[in-house]
Order: structure tokens, then C-alpha cells, then sequence
């Protein structure tokens, strides 16, 4: 249950970004996470509602976007997705090292509400 | 009310990480090796430890922070072997963090220490995920585990450097196809270093002690040539 720890820290990026960005509710949070990263979505979801509640971010819909595995292959100089986790070029079968994305835990943006009025400012 | 949307773009774990980069400074700075042992529970880490300590104690200076959720059993199995060691309980949490190893190295004289090893929570999933600072990851898979166990557990296969496969004597007992372990390993992970090992028999560990010996002189080299 480490998502519960991601979920602690995700949860004062939301608030630290929620005060920089003067938001008085948070309503959607938008991540990123590899299919290579050990979390589990549900699991990091819950974890985040229990978290949050009574804060700004209270009831925000976590939306996860998963993302492919890709590496690099230092001998065909390609870029290639990385299927069923098994981790050598599909062109020359050398082992691929060099991993490009699928490692992700990232916050891509929040969308919330700011106290002031509609068009204000 | 206006609605508003705020790129943010940052990493979740990035406090964890500004830690364990931190802790790495500090370990360069002594020129100290450090590894992050991690396996399931009762795969061997600490059978490992007191192998490994047998061995090079006397060669080269060693310190362990030992990681659990409860009981200083484990760092006391390591102070009866006049090695220094620091326990740190989780209290329920499943995977030790960057914090928490820079709280432990405050209990520990490591101006004298060549390697320092951290032997994480048992735990084949969350100990994957966060850096410590370590220079490797080194994992323990026991025959008795089953082989399909790369294949279930693959962040943990595909970020260890190095893999242990630990109680060989028991082959003839358990159905585990070494060979099945070793290629799903490497398909995941093919420059990861594989030892087959029996901390029981002492069985193939000489290899990983001649591998963990260069990494720890390696480091020395290092502090000496910028002293």
C-alpha cells in the first residue's frame, strides 16, 4: 500500500499549487503514470479521497492517463515500445537499458475554482 | 467563481527524490559503496548480510540499516557480528523512504565505513519505487518463490542491478525452473548481474563477493583519487 505514501505526496503538491494559484476548490487532477510504475490506480485513488477530504481538493476525480513503456536501442538507434514487459530491441534482440518513459509519477495540471468572479481580472 | 486550469507538471515523488539525491551526496562525499537489498519476506536478506559480513569483515569497514515494520531482531543479528547497525521500524509502513535513511545515518559513524547496506522492508512491489540514494539496487529471489515471480513483480526485476537467486540447495525439493527465472529476468533486465547462490551451504556466493569487493574498492579508488 505504498500509494497511500504517492497519495500523501501528491496531496501537498495539490495543496501547495492550490495556494499558489489562489484555488478555493479543486475539482479535477490530472496525472501521469507509467505502466512500468508499481502503482495501482484505484488504489491511489482511494487513498487520495481519504486524504483529502475536509481540503480544498476534497471529491476531485483523480484522471490517470497510463504510459506505454518505450526504450531506446542503442544499436538501431530507434525508439520502441516495450510490450509484455519484455525488455530487448524487437529489431536486433540486444537488451534495451536506456528506458525513455513508462517510469512516470507525474502532476500534469488541476483544474479548480478561484474565489474571484467570472471574467474578473 | 472562476474556473481555472493550472499546469503543473511536476513529478509526485519528487521531495523523495531530493532526499535520495542528497543522501547519494553525502555517500560520495565519504566515498562510501551502498546498496538497497530488497526481496520478498524470508527470501534471505539477512542470511545474506551475515554471509557477506563473515567474509569481508576484517577487509573492508561495513554498516547496515536494517528496515521492518516492527522487532530490532534483524540489527541485532548484525551487532552480534561487531557490525554497526541501526534499526529503523516502519511501524506498518511497507517500503522504507529517503527520510527515513537520512534519520538512520545520523545514528551511524560512517567516517570510517567502505560500504554501507540498506536492507529494505520485505516487500517485492513498493520497495521498487523509491529511491534511497543507493548506488544499486540489489534483489534476492528464492527458488522456493516460484519462477513466475518476474513475471508478477517486474518494477522490482527490471530496476535491481543485481539479482540473488538464493537457496539453490532446495532445487530438488521445489518446482522452480531456473532457467525459466533466469530468461524473464533478462528479458526485463539484461544487464543485471546474476549470482546463484545457498546462504545455507555457502554455495556460489564467492562470485558476488569478488563482484561486491570491486564495487566497494571501486568507490575507494574514487575518494582517495580527490583526497
Amino acid at each position: 500500500m505504498h500509494e497511500l505514501s504517492i497519495a500523501q505526496s501528491l496531496f501537498e503538491i495539490v495543496l501547495e499549487e492550490g495556494r499558489r494559484y489562489r484555488l478555493e476548490r479543486v475539482n479535477t487532477i490530472r496525472l501521469q503514470i507509467g505502466a512500468l510504475a508499481a502503482v495501482v490506480p484505484e488504489a491511489l485513488t482511494f487513498s487520495f479521497n481519504m486524504i483529502s477530504e475536509n481540503s480544498i481538493a476534497s471529491g476531485a476525480l483523480l484522471e490517470i492517463e497510463t504510459v506505454p513503456v518505450v526504450a531506446h536501442c542503442p544499436k538501431c538507434d530507434v525508439l520502441c515500445e516495450v510490450e509484455n514487459l519484455v525488455f530487448l530491441c524487437p529489431e536486433c534482440g540486444e537488451p534495451l537499458f536506456d528506458i525513455v518513459s513508462g517510469r512516470e509519477l507525474s502532476i500534469i495540471d488541476i483544474e479548480g475554482e478561484t474565489g474571484e468572479e467570472d471574467g474578473a481580472g | 467563481m472562476a474556473q481555472v486550469k493550472v499546469p503543473i507538471v511536476r513529478n509526485i515523488l519528487q521531495a523523495n527524490e531530493r532526499l535520495a539525491a542528497e543522501n547519494r551526496r553525502r555517500f560520495d562525499e565519504a566515498g562510501i559503496y551502498v546498496f538497497n537489498l530488497m526481496s520478498s519476506p524470508g527470501a534471505g536478506k539477512t542470511s545474506l548480510l551475515e554471509r557477506t559480513i563473515d567474509h569481508l569483515s576484517g577487509r573492508i569497514k561495513m554498516a547496515v540499516i536494517e528496515g521492518d515494520i516492527q522487532t530490532s531482531y534483524d540489527a541485532e543479528r548484525i551487532q552480534q557480528k561487531g557490525v554497526q547497525a541501526v534499526q529503523i521500524n516502519t511501524d506498518g509502513g511497507c517500503h522504507l523512504d529517503g527520510n527515513m535513511i537520512q534519520q538512520a545515518m545520523d545514528s551511524l559513524d560512517l567516517a570510517h565505513v567502505d560500504l554501507l547496506i540498506i536492507e529494505n522492508v520485505g516487500n517485492l512491489v513498493c520497495p521498487a519505487e523509491f529511491n534511497l540514494g543507493e548506488h544499486d539496487k540489489v534483489m534476492i529471489f528464492s527458488v522456493t518463490e516460484g519462477d513466475e515471480k518476474p513475471l508478477k513483480y517486474p518494477l522490482m526485476f527490471q530496476t535491481s542491478s543485481v539479482l540473488l537467486i538464493n537457496k539453490i540447495d532446495l532445487l530438488p525439493y521445489v518446482d522452480c525452473d531456473l532457467s525459466k527465472v533466469r530468461d524473464r529476468a533478462r528479458q526485463l533486465n539484461g544487464g543485471q548481474e546474476v549470482f546463484e547462490i545457498s546462504c545455507r551451504t555457502g554455495e556460489g556466493l564467492e562470485p558476488w563477493f569478488v563482484w561486491l569487493e570491486g564495487k566497494v574498492r571501486e568507490r575507494q579508488s574514487r575518494r582517495s583519487a580527490r583526497a
